[in-house]
This record gives structure tokens, sequence and C-alpha cells, in this order.
């Protein structure tokens, strides 16, 4: 990494010609593509790949459909469908969190941004402070919380914390506090509309673009979520994908020696479970790809 | 969680736009029917467990006062200073590695005039954000174990021979920081990318007019104009940083305990919970790392300007 060049570089010092400096940002780039490309390449292959072609075979030569199938069908068998368990679960927890954070902060992003109520300073300011703290630093009081109140192993101690989404929030009432000119409301007020219709007929047709951005960020980090279901959820069955993969990886003897037996999982297995829990979110991330790397930023594509 | 907030990320990319307007209508009932859900919400799982912890961290098991006797039995724990060693050392690397890097791929990704490319590039730095937490991790106990590892041969002439060489102590918070980087490295590229669209082109056309070629262009204009979001994400990834959990408790696993599962702090938190049933103990580290956490959001809020009107 010693070819990074930072500004105050000598070897890309103002008067060496252009064709060093583009060499040495070039081979940088490769560097860094490479970084970040390699491993989740390489991951693709090992999957298609035995035990012992991982260990012996070229890093980055294709394997086999066969190999592929016996795999998944070591993976799917694992603790008789225990992953099969383990992605329900997630797509539940997901999905459940997901559509109530829907239904309770666009109408609560609208709220902030155009009426006027008691406490939509305070609960802005609240909104902003939890949106920047980590949201790991919550976890350990809120299960204590929960804890006290007897909710700990039910889907709802990882539902519902997960639901309570001030990002989001926060994200639509930008949006319409931004994006949705005054004048159309106050014409449709006075076309008769009452304040209920003003938001259900006029702003909320005109949030899909808003509810899309934060149904995607609140799936891929409920969906990615760890911490928080390995601290509520004790028993292997309520696990979802992401606390399960630590089962998997307590029985592959390659990592932890003490666990070679019947249900031992061998490390090609493991790699499949790896690309199997992030794959719906890798799906997702391919198929919004072009707002992701364009509209995340959008108002700053000035080129 | 170290992996960089995603939320943060984006919360980057709107903020700076808006905020703070007054709103047009008149106060009504509707409102309180919108705003009831999230504000049950942010009672119940923003504010309650915070208010939660501090009672706990106060009280002794039996729930009389206890002052700050929890306070001092953790921070006298012969595991707490370690923790709080290990998780310093690995925000150091890990925060000097991200500022650097992802300031100069950000400022060549936005030089390259190729569209396409540049969209890549993007992209294949932005993609293993996909993988976050343990799917992250269990992929790096891949890529770092010689005898599976796709750069097994780089492993092997560094001097590794096996997996437990690899994570030696001494290694992991470069480790760490390695994995943290791969991972959110890319998010805040491309948020780097946005802001530096934002600078207008004719400050840019100036300059090179003016003879400045450009790297003085990247370290006179650029730079200082990036300065609030290499803040914000410092800032932000700090916070996240105090947190780190997953890695080091797979790894933890993963090796057979050969690193201990109280190397950061909330994995100590967890201990005192879920291994020592004391729950004031745990109320007292999190609250620690809450109350710093807090602060830094505070600084931002109240100095980083990114939530005032432009």
């Amino acid at each position: 990494m010693n070819s990074v060049p930072t500004g105050s570089s000598p070897a890309y010092r103002p008067g060496v010609s252009g064709w060093s400096g583009r060499t040495i940002v070039a081979v940088m780039v490769a560097v860094f593509v490479l970084f970040f490309a390699v491993p989740i390449v390489w991951l693709l292959l090992a999957t298609t790949k035995s035990a012992r072609g991982l260990s012996v075979g070229n890093p980055f030569a294709f394997g086999s459909f066969g190999e592929l199938s016996t795999n998944w069908s070591r993976l799917f068998g694992f603790q008789d469908g225990a992953v099969t368990t383990w992605m329900t679960n997630s797509a539940l927890y997901a999905v459940g969190a997901l559509v109530i954070t829907l239904i309770v902060s666009i109408p609560a992003g609208y709220a902030l941004a155009l009426t006027r109520f008691r406490f939509r300073r305070l609960l802005l300011v609240l909104t902003l402070v939890v949106m920047l703290i980590p949201n790991t630093a919550l976890v350990l009081p809120i299960f204590l919380e929960l804890n006290a109140v007897g909710l700990i192993g039910s889907p709802l101690s990882v539902i519902l914390p997960m639901s309570f989404f001030p990002f989001g929030v926060y994200l639509t009432y930008i949006y319409f506090s931004t994006s949705i000119p005054r004048d159309l409301l106050a014409a449709a007020r006075i076309d008769g509309c009452r304040e209920i219709q003003v938001f259900t007929r006029i702003a909320l047709p005109l949030a899909a673009p808003i509810v899309a951005l934060v149904a995607f960020f609140s799936f891929v980090q409920n969906w990615n979520n760890f911490f928080l279901p390995f601290v509520m959820l004790p028993s292997s069955d309520g696990y979802p994908v992401q606390v399960g993969l630590t089962s998997l990886l307590a029985s592959t003897p390659a990592f932890n020696p003490s666990s070679a037996g019947g249900q031992s999982v061998q490390l090609p297995t493991l790699a499949l479970a790896t690309v199997v829990s992030v794959l719906p979110v890798l799906i997702v991330f391919l198929v919004s790809q072009r707002f992701l790397v364009a509209g995340m930023t959008a108002g700053g594509t000035k080129e | 969680m170290t992996v960089v907030d995603r939320t943060a990320q984006a919360a980057a990319a709107v903020t700076g736009r808006a905020a703070g307007r007054p709103p047009a209508t008149r106060d009504n009932v509707l409102s309180y029917g919108l705003i009831s859900g999230y504000a049950v919400l942010t009672l119940s799982f923003g504010l309650l467990p915070a208010l939660y912890a501090v009672y706990l961290a106060f009280t002794d098991a039996t729930g009389g006062f206890a002052g700050l006797a929890n306070f001092s039995k953790v921070v006298g724990d012969f595991r707490f200073w370690p923790a709080v060693s290990h998780v310093a050392l690995y925000l150091v690397i890990w925060l000097v590695a991200l500022v650097a890097l992802v300031t100069v791929l950000a400022v060549v990704v936005h030089a390259i005039r190729v569209r396409w490319l540049s969209r890549t590039l993007r992209f294949v730095f932005y993609l293993p954000g996909a993988l976050a937490g343990a799917s992250s991790v269990l992929l790096w106990l891949f890529v770092l174990d010689p005898t599976a590892s796709p750069v097994g041969g780089l492993l092997r002439l560094l001097g590794f021979e096996s997996f437990v060489q690899v994570i030696v102590p001494g290694n992991l918070p470069v480790i760490f920081a390695v994995i943290a980087f791969w991972t959110g490295a890319g998010g805040w590229i491309v948020i780097m990318y946005g802001a530096l669209n934002n600078i207008s082109a004719e400050v840019i056309e100036a300059a090179r007019v003016d003879g400045a070629n450009a790297v003085q262009i990247a370290w006179r204009i650029q730079l200082p104009m990036l300065r609030k979001w290499i803040s914000y994400m410092g800032i932000m990834s700090l916070a996240a940083g105090t947190q780190l959990f997953v890695e080091p408790q797979l790894l933890s696993q993963a090796s057979n305990a050969v690193v201990p599962n109280d190397y950061s702090l909330n994995q100590l938190a967890y201990q005192y919970a879920f291994q020592q049933n004391d729950f004031n103990g745990a109320a007292a580290i999190s609250l620690l790392l809450l109350v710093v956490a807090l602060a830094l959001s505070a600084v931002f809020v109240t100095r980083g300007g990114l939530f005032e009107r432009e």
C-alpha cells in the first residue's frame, strides 16, 4: 500500500510527467479493485468445490455443478433443515419490521415536515440523536428492558426494536419538507380535501420514491442485524440466518477441531452458507444498483 | 458492530440539504394520529431503555441505590482496561486508514472521466457492503486461513503458516480494521463522490486555468471542501467502532478461544449480563458506551452544521 499517493506524496509532485502519475493511480485503483472483489469472487467459486478441491486446487478455478449441489444438500440437511428455518426467521423478522417501519415512519415524517404539534421539535431532535448513535449502543439496554417485561425469546423482541428506525423518519421528513410543493397541498385544501385526505390522496402517492428508499435501508439493516437477535433469541429455532451462521461455524472442524462428528460442516458448505445468508441482500443491492451508486447522493449529481 | 453504519452513510447523503423549515399548516388533531406510532416506538426503544439502563447502572441487584459502585466494579475489572485498549488500537488503525484511503479513492474515482469505468469502480467498492455482520466475518475467516485462502501464498510470504498464527492477539486490531474497511469503505466512497460532485465545476476550472495540477486541486480545493464530510465519517465511524462485537465474537468462537470472548467492551458487557447474570454491571458498561456515542452525536449535531439549512 506504499504506492498510495496522498496529496503530498513526493512521487506525484507537480512537475512529474503525466504518465508516471497516471501509472501510480492505475496501480492503486487496480490494487483496491482486487482487494474489494477477490474475496467475493473467490467465495462464489468456493461453493462449487469439494473440501479437498478447496485446499489443493487453484483458488480461482470453477469446481463443478455437481459439487455445488452436494454442498447445497449438505447445507440444507444440516440439523434437519435448520438453515431453512433460519432463512424463514430472517425473512419474517426483516419483512415484519420493514412493514411496521413503513406504516409508522411515513406518516411520522409527513407530520414532522408539514404539520404543527406540540413536542414536534423535541421529537425531531430525538430522532436526530438516536439516528446518529450506533444501533448496537441500545441493544443491551433494550434487552434489559424487554427482559423486565418478559418478552425475551419472542419474535417481537427483535421485530419491534428493529421497526424503530429513526433514519427512515428522517429521510421521509427531508423528502416531504423539500420535495412536495406546499401550494399543491394548499390547493387540495381549497378544493375541499380534509386533512387526512391531503395526506392519503396527495402526499402519499407522491411518496413512492422515499418509500422505496426507506424500505431498502430498513430491509438491509434488519437482515444483517446480528447483535440484537443474538442477544434476544436464546433458542436455535428462533435464530435468523446471521446468528445461525455461528452454529455452522461452531460445527466446522477446520475452525473448531472439537466439533468433528456426524454433523460436521466442511469449508465449501460453510462458504455456501455465507453466500446463502446474504443472497437476499445481494439481490436487493444488484437490483437497486442504479440508485445506489448514483441516486443515493441525488442532489449531489451535477456532472 | 464495526461495519460502518449504512444508516449514517446515507444520512450524510441526504442531510445538509434541508431541515428545520417551519411547518406550513395549522395545529391539528391529525398530526397526533400520524405521529403516535412513531412516538410510541421512540419511547419504547429509544428513551425508556436508556433510562432503564441508567436506573440499573446506579442500583444493585436488590434494587437499592448503589451510587457509583457498579461503575467502579466494571472499571476495576481486570478485563476492562485491556478491552478498552483493544478497541482503542483498532479504532486508531481503522480511522486513519478509512480517512486517508476513502478520501484518496473518492478523489481518484471522481477524476476518472470514463463514465462506465467510474460507475463500475464505485459499484465494486460498494458491493462488499452487502456482506455485513457475521457474513463478512465468516468470509474473512476463509481469507485469513492459509490452508483455504485465495491469497494463501501472500499469507505464507508474510510468514503465516496456519490460521492460529494469523490471529495472534497482536494482529487482531489490524484484522478487524481490514474487515471493517472492506465492508464499509465503499459506502463512504460513494458519499464522498457525491460531495465532490457538489463542488462547482467553475471553481475547479478556474484553478486549472491558474495552472494547478490534479494533485494541487485535490489538496487545495477538494480536500478543504470535503472536510465536513470527512469529519462526519470520522465521528460516525468512531461511534460505531466503539461498539465492536461481532468480529471478535465470531473469531473467538472460530479459534477455540485463542481470541478471548471478552476482547471488546460490548463483549464484556455481554459477559456480565449472560455469564455472570450481573445486569447492573452490564448496564454500567452499556451506559459508558452509550454516553460516548451520545457525546459524539451531540458534537456532530451542534457543531457539524450538517443539519442547518445551507
